[in-house]
């Protein structure tokens, strides 16, 4: 065995066995990092579909029938929040646009505003999908997130095109109890969102998670059916709705939307 | 069966051996112990055991394969790092298949693909087994111990789905009370703690059935 | 300041290595049946993970994410190579979990000959793995990882003496026998992870 034990060899048969590791490994990232970033972006994009309504929930779609239904009825552009103003078109893809890249790069982002929702740094631009039905906008998907039980929530809110009535809503990515706030995910518990109302008369962003049920839509239209046995995670969903619908978030752009400032 | 081992030639005992007793009496996790962490904590849904249990299977049975292929040239010095160069490198071949392919499940799965790399199970069979057996033999007994695994981790999740959300492999068969239905879901079963009473449920079976396997103080 | 309290109390906790996530399974149950070892194995890890965690955070940052290499030359700023981390990180481990063993060794024998048998161990320890992996998953910054690091060590310190304490008083009960040993100690680390789920909803 002296051989197996001699310096030489030992260092021989380690630079080999990297070798072939790190050739192995090199080969599958490379090969497979395009599947892997369209199977990321195809991920968000599914989830923009489902809180509008145009897929159902756990229904199974490719990447085809993602790409046709961006490529016939969704626009993407992104806000300025400072400003509400909309980015100009062309300036930069705004699908390949990352916010949750763009919130730990200095560069674009700012340090949050003193808030409750648990959100630390805010990206400067935001990312809206707009939803098209006939050439005019239909609805509005904005992105939202904030601290839950246990770790950030993030979700997709669809806001009807007078920028105040809830469409459809998803919480795609989130660490809440499976059972308890983790009924967040759940299909049936976010089909009650549908028609609530994001603001009051007067324009402030008012929607409540309460405790207990809600009324319909039409009677209460602030409140929506509490999580039971999840007060915490019922509270951060409130917290971190008001946050995104309030002048720190796409507030300033809903306003300006709403008085046709901004068009597409 | 001969099929599966065209290197050994005939399948006989010791291929049997290697293949099936890690399966059921010699189980990694309810007899030897080992490959308990991961085991718990991707048992909520089957779906999640069953891939989980799929990549410890594949690495387990490659990395038997390639420890055992390269035993005769290994130096003694530095066996335990090649041995960990090859899991990790396996691991992460699986990890980048997986999100190209399952994109969604690798999310829900998260850092638990990468501590494949530390289940004692891969490492055990590399160590304990591959080291001193052919190549052949060496793929099989990765295989079964793989499977014995993949099956504790299917039983666990299916009654932790089942009771937890009456549904199974993501199909309802227990109506939930909130959705109309009757059967009002045993929360504990997704949380944490029910895994590890699961287990000992299974241990406990496994050893009444098999007295040799009890504990004597 | 308050947010690093959080961090580390939410990883001795809430979210405890070993009672949450299960991790370092393997070792919490076969080293828990004396307090003494325990203690010693749980001393062990916090010592591995207050070095690795911050160092695997210094290669994730400085070396493996996308533009990380800016530094060494322009050419490399693009380069991801974030697909290596699992074999860095275990390198790492490995490295340090050497160098840790040596230093003991050579300046506090005591405390090598109460460690010793541990450390070699400890390379292959979910928890220490798991730790990096978290962290990089959670996108922690080089303090919060530091201080994670000593929380999540603590958190399996905590974990693995309490069990090893129930464990020893356990040794006068009589239980079926079929449960008796492993099946036991099962149902008790179950019981001890229900009773840290009353730490949950803590929020600082």
């Amino acid at each position: 065995m002296s051989r197996l034990d001699s310096p030489r060899y030992t260092f021989i048969f380690a630079t080999v066995m990297c070798v072939v590791c790190a050739a192995l490994v090199s080969v599958a990232a490379v090969s497979l990092a395009p599947r892997q970033k369209a199977n990321a972006r195809l991920y968000m994009e599914k989830n923009v579909l489902v809180a509008a309504g145009l897929v159902a929930p756990g229904q199974n779609v490719g990447l085809g029938d993602v790409e046709r239904v961006f490529q016939s009825d969704i626009k993407v552009r992104l806000v300025d929040f400072a400003t509400g103003k909309l980015v100009p078109e062309g300036e930069r893809n705004a699908r390949d646009y990352d916010q949750r890249a763009a919130r730990s790069d200095p560069a674009a982002s700012r340090e949050a505003p003193a808030n409750d929702a648990g959100i630390k740094r805010v990206a400067n631009r935001g990312v809206v999908y707009f939803v098209m039905k006939d050439g005019k906008v239909d609805q509005m998907v904005i992105s939202v997130e904030g601290l839950g039980m246990w770790g950030t929530i993030y979700g997709f809110l669809a806001l009807d095109k007078d920028a105040v009535t809830v469409r459809g809503i998803t919480y795609y990515d989130h660490r809440e109890t499976p059972g308890l706030g983790g009924e967040i995910g759940n299909p049936a518990w976010q089909a009650m969102w549908k028609g609530r109302r994001g603001y009051d008369d007067r324009g402030n962003a008012r929607i409540t998670v309460i405790k207990g049920q809600a009324g319909p839509p039409e009677t209460d239209p602030l409140s929506v059916d509490g999580l039971s046995g999840a007060t915490i995670t019922s509270n951060a969903v409130t917290r971190l709705m008001r946050f995104w619908l309030s002048e720190d978030g796409y507030g300033r752009f809903l306003n300006r939307f709403r008085e046709r400032k901004e068009v597409l | 069966m001969s099929a599966i081992s065209p290197a050994t030639g005939a399948f006989g005992k010791r291929e049997r051996a290697a293949l099936l007793d890690p399966i059921l009496t010699n189980n990694p996790i309810g007899v030897q112990v080992l490959g308990i962490c991961s085991a718990l904590a991707v048992t909520t849904r089957i779906d999640k055991a069953l891939v989980m249990g799929a990549g410890v299977i594949l690495v387990t049975m490659l990395a038997n394969l390639a420890v055992s292929l390269v035993r005769n040239h290994t130096p003694g010095s530095i066996r335990i790092i090649v041995q960990l160069a090859i899991i990790a490198s396996l691991v992460i071949v699986f990890d980048q298949v997986l999100k190209a392919t399952l994109y969604e499940l690798s999310l829900e799965l998260s850092v638990f693909v990468g501590l494949i790399i530390t289940n004692c199970i891969v490492m055990g069979r590399a160590e304990g087994y591959a080291m001193s057996n052919p190549p052949g033999l060496s793929l099989l007994d990765g295989l079964g111990n793989g499977l014995g695994y993949a099956l504790v981790l299917f039983l666990v999740a299916f009654f932790r789905e089942l009771f937890g959300a009456g549904k199974v492999l993501g199909f309802v068969v227990l109506p939930l009370a909130k959705d109309g239905g009757w059967y009002v879901p045993n929360g504990l079963m997704l949380l944490a703690p029910s895994g590890l009473l699961l287990i000992a449920g299974l241990i406990w079976l496994l050893r009444t059935l098999k007295p040799e396997l009890q504990e004597k103080d | 300041m308050e947010h690093y309290l959080n961090i580390a109390i939410r990883a001795v906790f809430l979210e405890n290595m070993a009672l949450a996530f299960f991790l370092g399974m393997c070792s919490f149950l076969a080293c828990s049946k004396k307090v003494e070892t325990a203690f010693g194995l749980g001393i062990a890890v916090v010592f591995v993970q207050v070095l690795t965690v911050p160092l695997n955070n210094l290669i994730l940052t400085h070396l493996l994410k996308e533009g990380a290499l800016g530094w060494a030359s322009p050419a490399l700023a693009k380069a991801d190579l974030t697909f290596l981390s699992f074999i860095l990180f275990i390198g790492t481990i490995a490295a340090a979990v050497q160098v840790v063993e040596m230093t003991v060794e050579k300046f506090a024998p005591a405390l090598y000959t109460t460690l010793g048998v541990f450390l070699p161990l400890i390379a292959v320890n979910c928890v220490i793995l798991g730790g990096s992996l978290f962290m990089q998953e959670r996108d922690y910054t080089f303090a919060e990882s530091a201080v994670f690091g000593v929380g999540s060590g603590v958190g399996f310190l905590v974990a693995i003496v309490a069990m090893a304490a129930v464990r020893e008083k356990l040794a006068y009960s009589n239980p079926p026998a079929g449960l008796r040993g492993l099946g036991l100690t099962f149902v008790t680390a179950g019981l001890i992870s229900i009773a840290f789920m009353m730490f949950s909803g803590i929020q600082l």
